[in-house]
């Protein structure tokens, strides 16, 4: 069993680690406070999960990446979420990139689309003021272990005016339990820019079989005019603890539109938020979950308004089967000042279960009097009149439930921006709720 | 085989309330057979029972669909035996459109390995929308979401023309109906009238029965078929209103499961 949390965590071993990749000095100093801080400071607290009771010390050692030769050599599970034909293509396996490639087309329009490790050495200049800045490291232990452990990652810089047309993708995926796999995914898209990323968090069901945590992190920073589409799935395995934060910091006239399936087997923390600084900023966050079995599910979105006349809309949809239950937050701020802003929020929970259990918690927190603000939540089980309709037409009831279903978390996934994802999310779909 | 429904002493009941009091009817393939009747006397409950509402339960009786008890199976196996029942009240669906939701209706009728190509359905299915005056674009809205009421309607006639069934109940088929929906809605109704499908139409208003002309023509009232009669019943109703018949069967009270 991994406990390696007390060495790794430690100052001296992290930035060891930190030296011996190579990395600058000011990331050596930032793993090393980090470190320092995980030792002392305490876990995230949402509401109503105890995620200190979760399995949270298979951190597991580094294991040093061994490049791949070809995408072929890769798993079925990886293989399957390659977008056809794509040049722009990154692969993480277990604590370090394997496999990256980006379109001759982008490199000459300066777009950077690597490992983040390799842009902290070669960009540095470009991560430096952005790294942990939208999340800082010493919000909880969960932050400061992905300061201190971070690996592989993700670094996306897009140059003012550039638009990127087709979606940049990464795969992250752990085959070794014992291996710490703790991305850090860095989106910077500079003003009036235009980039698609996609990401899928995997584990390989035939070798992942031990304990692993994946302590996560996602910071975006859209400059003004610019719009990132960030989509993600994470289907890891059921002995894998998922904790993600996702961050985004919007200025004037820029938008983030999240696009998010959580559907691991394992507990799952997944905290998705917009900060809408600039006047007229826009966050649109759509985030699906199925759970299954004993599985605990705490799924957070949040938009904080700043910016007048800024907009945030978040739509959270979860099924919840067996015993599993979903705790949902939604939380819309908006700030004194930010007049004329406009929040709503949606938190829906579909139990097939009578052991299943959802919980739908949407928070308006308001300072400022000229704006517009709504939620709705909802939990509940399959509408009978629903499925009496459907098997009137000759449809058995299986099947009526399955398109009830499906239709309750179409409006995520038929946003999907990746046709393999899509493809790949339909059959995540099919296998966690008909499995 | 000719198509014949026989309802036969049927009794079913509501929270342990009874509503239909021993309905016996029979329909043969080529009728149309109207009930009609004051609000509250039964005529809803019948269309449900006889789909299999959950929230009614069948304590007597039986409704032969060519020699079968409907009422011994499951409502999706009463659809595929050839019943269609158009809702007074259809469901909304969010996020199934109404296309994938035809297609799936469609092919279970069939049956597996007999599904429908996509190109021939399409097809099928905007002829059938043509018919009904309907935009296109009703194809790919989720399932009666947002539909207004005349809407919801021409789609219940919709399906009704893509499945084919062989004894179809109108459960107030006309309510809600401005008089140009109701004249579509009838229109689609008589183009499916053949020797292997008959037709229960429940309303409670004779102006239906001006545009789709029925063979027989029942009054229910607390919770039985009380007079049946032809076309011309339907006329004298609508001239005279229900008393007539109240009077004659010394009937004080019509409504059944009221209090």
């Amino acid at each position: 069993m991994s406990t390696q949390l007390s060495t790794q965590a430690n100052r001296q071993s992290a930035e060891a680690l930190a030296r011996s990749k190579g990395e600058p000095d000011w990331l050596v100093e930032l793993r090393g406070e980090a470190a320092e801080l995980a030792g002392t400071i305490e876990w995230p607290k949402p509401e109503k999960v105890r995620i200190e009771r979760w399995n949270l010390t298979a951190i597991g050692n580094y294991e040093q990446p061994k490049e791949a030769g070809a995408v072929s050599e890769l798993p079925e599970v990886v293989r399957g979420l390659v977008a056809e034909g794509t040049e722009n293509l990154l692969i993480q396996r277990n604590s370090g990139a394997v496999w990256k490639q980006t379109s001759s087309e982008l490199a000459a329009k300066g777009v950077i689309f690597t490992d983040l490790e390799t842009a902290c050495r070669e960009h540095g200049d470009l991560v430096q003021p952005y790294l942990f800045q939208a999340i800082a490291k010493d919000e909880d232990k969960l932050t400061a272990l992905n300061a201190a452990l971070w690996n592989g990652g993700v670094f996306v810089y897009v140059p003012k005016n550039v638009e990127v047309e087709l979606p940049l993708q990464a795969i992250l995926y752990n085959d070794n339990p014992e291996a710490t796999f703790a991305p850090h995914i860095l989106i910077v898209a500079d003003s009036n820019s235009r980039v698609t990323y996609v990401d899928c968090a995997v584990s390989d069901p035939g070798a992942a079989a031990g304990p692993f945590v994946h302590p996560s992190i996602v910071e975006v920073f859209v400059k003004p005019g610019a719009l990132v589409r960030f989509g993600s799935i994470h289907s890891m395995g059921e002995t894998g603890v998922d904790m993600t934060i996702r961050r985004a910091v919007v200025e004037n006239d820029g938008r983030v539109e999240w696009i998010i399936g959580d559907l691991n087997d394992g507990n799952t923390l997944s905290d998705t938020k917009s900060v809408l600084k600039g006047q007229g900023s826009t966050s649109d966050t759509k985030v699906i979950s199925v759970g299954m079995n004993s599985q605990q599910n705490s799924l957070t979105t949040q938009a904080v308004h700043f910016g007048k006349s800024s907009d945030s809309n978040m739509v959270t949809r979860a099924v919840m089967k067996d015993s599993a239950s979903a705790i949902i937050n939604g939380i819309t701020k908006i700030e004194h000042g930010a007049t004329k802003a406009n929040g709503v929020q949606t938190e829906k929970v579909l139990m097939l279960s009578p052991k299943a259990r959802g919980d739908a918690n949407p928070i308006l927190l308001i300072d400022e009097d000229d704006v517009t603000a709504g939620h709705a939540a909802s939990v509940g089980q399959v509408n009978p009149e629903q499925v009496y309709y459907l098997m009137s037409r000759g449809i058995s009831k299986q099947d009526a439930e399955r398109l009830i279903i499906y239709g309750f978390l179409a409006p995520v996934v038929s946003e999907i921006p990746v046709e393999a994802v899509r493809g790949q999310l339909q059959r995540l779909l099919e296998r966690k709720l008909e499995g | 085989m000719a198509t014949q429904f026989v309802i036969d002493g049927l009794k079913a009941s509501i929270d342990g309330k009874e509503i239909l009091k021993g309905i016996n009817l029979e329909i043969k393939g080529g009728e149309i057979h109207a009930i009609m009747g004051p609000n509250g006397t039964g005529k809803s409950t019948l269309a449900s029972a006889l789909m299999g509402h959950p929230k009614y339960e069948v304590t007597e009786g039986s409704a032969q669909l060519n020699g079968e008890d409907l009422l011994e199976m499951e409502v999706d196996e009463r659809a595929r035996a050839g019943l269609f029942l158009a809702m007074q009240y259809p469901s909304e669906i969010p996020g199934v459109t109404n296309s994938d939701f035809l297609r799936s209706a469609l092919n279970a009728r069939r049956g597996e390995g007999n599904e429908i190509s996509l190109i021939k359905f399409i097809r099928q299915m905007e002829g059938k929308m043509k018919d009904l005056e309907m935009n296109p674009e009703f194809a790919h809205r989720y399932l009666n979401e947002g539909f207004s009421g005349g809407e919801k309607k021409r789609n219940e006639i919709l399906q009704m023309m893509l499945l084919d069934p062989k004894i179809v109940v109108l459960d107030e088929i006309d309510s809600g109906l401005d008089i140009d929906a109701l004249r579509i809605v009838s229109n689609g109704v008589n183009a499916m009238r053949s020797e292997d499908r008959g037709f229960l139409i429940i309303t409670h208003y004779q102006r239906l029965l001006n545009y789709i002309k029925p063979d027989f023509v029942h009054v229910m009232m607390q919770g039985r078929i009380v007079k049946s009669g032809g076309p011309e019943l339907a006329e004298r109703l609508e001239n005279e209103g229900y008393d007539w018949v109240k009077e004659e069967l010394g009937i004080v009270d019509e409504t059944v499961g009221q209090a």
